[in-house]
């Protein structure tokens, strides 16, 4: 299947790896600097489109993503220039998606007129919890009360907004998460983001968990309760999971983020940004530099800001097709799968659906209701020989 | 050769750390035996382990040339004898090439259960003992207190017991001369045809076996082709010597003298403790009394931990049993946990050494099951099997009843830990045999199976005393009792390697400490997983383990599928080390823990 990727679709990911702080639970790529200097950034990822558009070339894209870090804190004529380099190199389809990442305090939201002018037509603001208390706990810069009015600004300008929110977090019982989702709906418009806390290491939670300092954790159990009272009131209002995490009306589900569930082609920009790239037939991973300094300066210095490339394998592509795909509620496409020329695979689907973890129909194979919560061990099983 | 009148020959008797190791470097240091520039602490014990443990585990030997205050010249030979409850059998073989003993008692801390057992093993060797207190340089010392004990619990005269300090000197010649003037010379015929106690063995890569020889009658010389009698085997001697402490050749040993001897043997095997020597042609005809083979009481399989490592430990475990003589195994196979050795000793310590050198000298990772006694099962069909494991137990129907080893404890301890102890002996299914008080100390004899022993006797002392008993055993014959297996079921599948022999009214509590660490141990599952312990088709403790509920990544993005592909494929490889049971993957780690010897 050596044009796979194109039943995914093709789209940009650029990272911009500073926030204003750094919050105690997060793993992501993102650094506090005292000074940034945004012209040369802006050369440096207008260098880098340049080099992947040209091993790209006519390839449509659907979608275009400012992550981070945060993203909002970049200046709108740095996204300006940006989207403009973009849409000189590729191709775009009539409805691309253009997603960036805020943070809700006024200084972002006061950029967000900027950023629509320059092209972005959708934000997705960290909101992370509706009560001052567990703000404070989170490290968060903001209040509740400030998230609203970023987000009623952003509301304003844009028609697709999606927030976040982080749950099973210290002392969270299933009652107050309820309610607090249940708010959570009512501000909603078409899409909302739900992660469990995950305590990663090297993070300030993550040493704190692992002296025994980080108290109130819900067991598996509560963790589990948790789950399933955000399936079911999501469900009712309308916002049913289409992802492990991601909850979206019909139709308004994130076209960047299936591109990666679907096992897509992205260009993956930025420090620390990962990137899949078929050309001639091979599918790599692509990678770049962690450390901001050490990409900004790799990119001007050889004008390549990446690590060397890796070959995946049949192999490693099924395992990430499936653990990508199978995240998804509508599941991944049979035909895409092969199960037919794998016995291995076509035995663990058999004993998994006969246990009732997995469903399929005559073109996809899915993970049942009662197999989503415990993905990770169907996975496990799946791929196992 | 010396003649007899000015030969010493003789031990030291002590509990652990009561000072024998440093009197007896302070009496090789005082004697010139060894310059002082060449002296390290301790000369005589040699192994890491002996040292780490502060035990010593085989004999070693000192020839110290002495000149007494009457201005002759004497020599004394010390054997250093193997201090452990384990290797009674080869401290009764040492005790009984040698006249006397020093009993070294710390005088700050008085009399303990291994000096008394030592003592008592020296007394039936018919030794002339010389009492030492030791330590007299600490302000806690009470010399009399403790001569006054040691007359009351070992029933010897102390009133003239020796006052030293081992570590600044004090007492150092009074001893000397005791040595010569308070214990008797050997005896001995150097006209008799040739006849010596093999007193120990052990392998030496450059040597091969060196033998330990005390000459009782006869002369032994180099280029003697000798024979040993219990297998009727002859060498011929092509070196003998005499330790002072390093390796010193002579042309002859006489009676009464402690010397070495190689004679191009090849397995310690070969040269059985207690046995006795003599000439190919010419020998005496009758060996002297007393001697038996070692016989192992504790068994346990040892497994690799890395089943590939299998043949290495093949290979660790001939190496060392070419070295002793006492330690039994043969291969076994455990559903569990794969290929693997069921391996005799002759008690706990002999066991953790043993374990310990595979695992330090061979580097090889062990899982060790839990350590089993040697049951006699009597079958109604009148035969009688020894069991050394209880996955071999018969069916029920045909045996008629079991025996299990007891052991005699002795066991002192301070009056405010009796109650402890005598509830621990007592849940152990002890019965009490005596009851005495010295001081503010009590102590206590029990008769106990060994099979409780084995379990976590030791840790339980340890922990119910704060460490303030101290514990001595002998074996002391079967008994019948009402003993059963107890198997262990994991979503109804028995695993092997976790079943145990255990007395019936003891069943419930140890089934029930075993699924409640085991429902700990393993990780939960996709579905519930009962977790029982049964006596033939009867559980008697479940638990059940709760299916996982939850278990997904929260987050997955563009950047997360590389890590969370190998993440998988780390899982993968790690599911190998796995033991699969049915349905049921069990880690290695749970096997490791739930053997724990501390229960
Ligand atoms: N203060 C003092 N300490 C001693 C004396 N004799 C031995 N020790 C110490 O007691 C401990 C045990 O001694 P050691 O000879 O190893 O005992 P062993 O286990 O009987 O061989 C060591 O720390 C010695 O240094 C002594 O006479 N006075
Ligand atoms: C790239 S991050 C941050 C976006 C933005 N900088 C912010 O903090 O609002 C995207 C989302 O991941 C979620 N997240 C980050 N770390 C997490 C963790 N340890 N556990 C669960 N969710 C986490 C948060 O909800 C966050 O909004
Ligand atoms: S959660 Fe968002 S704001 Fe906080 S450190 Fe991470 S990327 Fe930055």
């Amino acid at each position: 299947m050596p044009e796979d990727w194109q039943a995914g679709g093709f789209g940009l990911y650029i990272h911009w790896p500073f926030c204003q702080s750094k919050c105690p639970y997060c793993d992501f790529n993102s650094h506090v600097a005292a000074r940034i200097d945004q012209t040369r950034w802006t050369r440096a990822y207008i260098s880098e489109i340049d080099r992947i558009g040209a091993q790209t070339k006519g390839r449509t894209l659907r979608s275009v993503f400012f992550g981070g870090g945060t993203p909002s804190l970049m200046d709108p004529t740095t996204v300006d220039d940006i989207l403009t380099k973009v849409r000189a190199t590729w191709p775009m389809s009539n409805d691309i998606e253009v997603t960036l990442e805020a943070n809700p305090t006024s200084v972002d939201a006061g950029h967000f007129a900027g950023f629509k002018d320059a092209g972005v037509n959708r934000i997705s603001m960290g909101i992370q919890a509706l009560n001052d208390n567990d703000l404070k706990a989170l490290g968060r810069l903001h209040t509740v009360a400030e998230a609203r009015s970023a987000f009623e600004i952003a509301r304003g300008l844009f028609d697709r907004v999606s927030f976040d929110l982080i749950y099973a977090r210290q002392n969270q019982d299933v009652a107050a998460w309820r309610s607090e989702l249940n708010t959570a709906l009512s501000m909603a418009v078409d899409h909302l983001s739900l992660y469990q806390l995950t305590i990663e290491t090297g993070t300030a939670f993550g040493d704190r968990y692992a002296a025994g300092r980080l108290n109130g954790l819900p067991d598996e159990d509560r963790a589990a309760d948790l789950w399933d009272v955000t399936q079911d009131v999501c469900q009712t209002h309308g916002f049913s999971a289409y992802e492990v995490s991601n909850h979206a009306k019909q139709g308004q589900e994130s076209r960047h983020n299936l591109i990666y569930w679907r096992y897509g082609d992205y260009v993956g920009i930025g420090p620390g940004a990962h990137g899949r790239l078929t050309l001639d037939g091979q599918r790599w991973a692509t990678e770049a530099p962690k450390p901001p300094g050490e990409w900004l300066a790799q990119v001007e210095s050889t004008g390549a800001g990446e690590l060397p490339r890796e070959a995946l394998s049949a192999d490693d592509q099924l395992t990430e097709f499936l653990l990508m795909g199978l995240r998804l509620t509508e599941g991944v496409d049979l035909r895409r799968l092969g199960a037919a020329e794998n016995p291995d695979l076509a035995a663990n689907i058999a004993r998994l659906e006969d246990d009732g973890w997995l469903e399929q129909d005559d073109l996809r194979l899915r993970v049942s209701p009662k197999g989503r919560p415990l993905l990770n061990a169907v996975l496990r099983t799946l791929l196992s020989d | 050769m010396t003649d007899l009148a000015h030969i010493r020959n003789f031990s030291i008797v002590a509990h652990i750390d009561h000072g024998k190791s440093t009197l007896a470097d302070r009496l090789i240091q005082e004697t010139g035996t060894v310059a002082d520039r060449d002296m390290k602490a301790q000369m005589l014990d040699s192994m890491d382990i002996e040292r780490e443990r502060g035990i010593t585990i085989k004999a070693q030997t000192v020839r110290i040339d002495y000149k007494a205050q009457n201005g002759e010249m004497y020599v004394l030979n010390l054997i250093d004898t193997p201090g452990h409850v384990d290797f009674g059998y080869e401290v009764s073989r040492s005790m009984r090439a040698v006249e006397g003993s020093l009993l070294v008692v710390d005088s700050t801390q008085g009399v303990e259960a291994q000096t008394l057992a030592n003592v008592y093993q020296a007394l039936d060797a018919d030794h002339e003992i010389v009492p030492i207190l030791n330590k007299i340089d600490l302000p806690a010392s009470d010399c009399d207190a403790v001569a006054h004990q040691i007359e009351d619990v070992i029933g010897i005269d102390a009133s003239d017991a020796i006052r030293v300090s081992a570590k600044t000197g004090v007492g150092i010649k009074e001893t000397l001369e005791a040595i010569v003037h308070r214990l008797p010379a050997p005896k001995g015929d150097a006209t008799k045809p040739l006849k010596a106690m093999l007193v120990d063995s052990w392998y030496d890569s450059y040597l091969g076996v060196v033998v330990l020889v005390r000459i009782i009658d006869g002369i032994m010389r180099k280029n003697d082709r000798i024979m040993f009698m219990q297998n009727g085997t002859v060498h011929q001697i092509d070196r003998l010597g005499v330790f002072k402490p390093g390796m010193m050749p002579v042309e002859e040993l006489g009676p009464g003298e402690i010397g070495f001897l190689t004679a191009q043997i090849k397995q310690v095997r070969d040269t059985r403790v207690g046995d006795t020597i003599t000439t190919e042609k010419k020998g005496v005809t009758q060996a002297l009394p007393g001697f038996k083979p070692a016989v192992p009481v504790v068994f346990c399989g040892l497994f690799p931990v890395d089943s590939s490592e299998f043949e290495d430990l093949r290979d660790a475990i001939e190496k060392l049993a070419l070295n002793d003589a006492s330690f039994s195994f043969e291969m076994e196979t455990s559903a569990a946990l794969g290929f693997g050795f069921r391996c005799g000793f002759l008690g706990l310590l002999h066991l953790e050494v043993i374990r310990d050198r595979i695992e330090r000298e061979y580097n090889i990772d062990l899982i060790t099951t839990a350590p089993s006694v040697v049951y006699h099962l009597y079958m109604k069909d009148g035969t009688q099997i020894d069991l050394h494991n209880p996955a071999d137990m018969p069916d029920l129907t045909y045996v008629d009843h079991i025996e299990e080893p007891r052991i005699k404890a002795t066991i002192l301890v301070p009056d405010d830990y009796l109650g402890d102890i005598l509830k621990l002996c007592q849940d152990r299914r002890g019965v009490q045999l005596d009851l005495t008080y010295a001081g503010s100390r009590a102590m206590v004899v029990y008769d106990l199976p060994l099979n409780e022993v084995v379990f976590d006797f030791y840790d339980r002392l340890k922990s119910v005393t704060k460490g303030y008993a101290s514990f001595d055993y002998q074996l002391a014959g079967y008994q019948e009792d009402n003993l059963v297996k107890m198997s262990v079921l994991v979503n109804d599948e028995p695993v092997d390697a976790l079943s145990m022999m255990v007395h019936r009214d003891r069943a419930e509590m140890r089934g029930r400490a075993m699924v409640e660490k085991l429902k700990d141990l393993i990780p939960r599952h996709m579905f519930k997983i009962p977790i029982q312990a049964a006596i033939g088709g009867k559980v008697i403790a479940r638990e059940t383990l709760s299916a996982l509920r939850k278990d997904v990544t929260a987050k997955c993005y563009g950047g997360d599928a590389s890590r969370k592909r190998k993440l998988l494929d780390k899982q993968k490889a790690g599911k190998k080390k796995m033991r699969q049971f049915g349905k049921v993957d069990i880690p290695q780690e749970a096997f490791i823990s739930a053997l724990k010897m501390d229960g």
